[in-house]
């Protein structure tokens, strides 16, 4: 199911942000409310934790969950599924955020 | 012992008691005036006195979690803060019942540093990434899970008499 775009575009409050961690326990100090901040993270962090997430499916879990958005959602678990790693990772999920951001800005309700 | 209202001094065989209950605490009076050749009575009194004055605040058993069925996997946390948050940070991760330390300390960063318990690496890393990290003021977390300990005593008269004696 898609919540409406306002609802996936929204700042969450910061108990269900995103934290960047690069392995159990070692968080980088960066941190997305929205989707537009998570697209930011993404151009900049440690590869080291774009893998150590997508690895535990963190990325779609966050993006289903806490924003709703079950259509992005299964698109970046298609990246984890073909083991997408290092800077092709970092590309891959630049341009599928971006790429429904643009969407769901476009529209009023998300599909 | 020396006592004057509520301040209270331990004197030579108060140290040699707590010594004592700190290598074992479960002795009897009897046992242990008996090795410091005092009555039991005597024992009995300067316990009670040390207990009220609180140079004793609590007898505790040490257990093994695994033996008991609990595996339980230990981590030292390094949290770096904002100086402004750091005092609030500590404070708040007392209140978490995984965490069983909770220390400051100043070296470049002001961190808080504590030690955690959780059942697995899962577990850890959920109480770090849903509890910690949404601290206002963290701003980085460093954890060091212990894969093998060598070493884990408490403080003891005995090791500070150790200590001392190693300086001279």
């Amino acid at each position: 199911m898609v919540a409406s775009s306002s609802r996936v575009l929204r700042s969450v409050m910061r108990e269900e942000a995103f934290y960047f961690f690069t392995s159990i326990g070692n968080y980088t100090g960066q941190s997305a409310a929205s989707l537009e901040e998570f697209l930011l993270k993404v151009k900049d962090i440690d590869l080291k934790s774009l893998e150590f997430h997508l690895f535990r499916e963190d990325f779609e879990k966050w993006v289903a969950q806490t924003l709703g958005d079950s259509r992005l959602a299964e698109e970046l678990r298609g990246v984890r599924v073909q083991k997408v790693a290092g800077n092709a990772l970092r590309d891959r999920l630049y341009f599928l955020v971006s790429k429904r951001l643009k969407e769901l800005k476009g529209f009023g309700v998300a599909r | 012992m020396k006592s004057k209202g509520q301040e209270m001094s331990l004197d030579y065989l108060d140290r040699q008691i707590l010594q004592l209950l700190q290598e074992n605490a479960k002795q009897t009076y009897s046992e242990i005036g008996a090795k410091l050749d005092v009555a039991h009575s005597t024992v009995y009194d300067r316990i009670q006195k040390m207990e009220q004055a609180g140079f004793i605040t609590k007898y505790e058993a040490m257990i093994d979690p695994e033996r008991i069925g609990v595996p339980l996997i230990t981590a030292q946390m390094t949290i770096t803060t904002d100086p402004k948050e750091t005092e609030n940070i500590a404070v708040k991760m007392t209140e978490f019942g995984q965490v069983l330390e909770v220390a400051t300390s100043f070296s470049e960063e002001l961190v808080v540093i504590a030690k955690v318990v959780a059942r697995n690496q899962a577990e850890l890393h959920s109480f770090v990434a849903r509890s910690v990290a949404p601290l206002p003021g963290v701003l980085r977390i460093r954890t060091a899970i212990v894969t093998k300990k060598y070493k884990e005593e408490r403080f003891s008269l005995g090791q500070s008499k150790r200590a001392v004696s190693q300086k001279e």
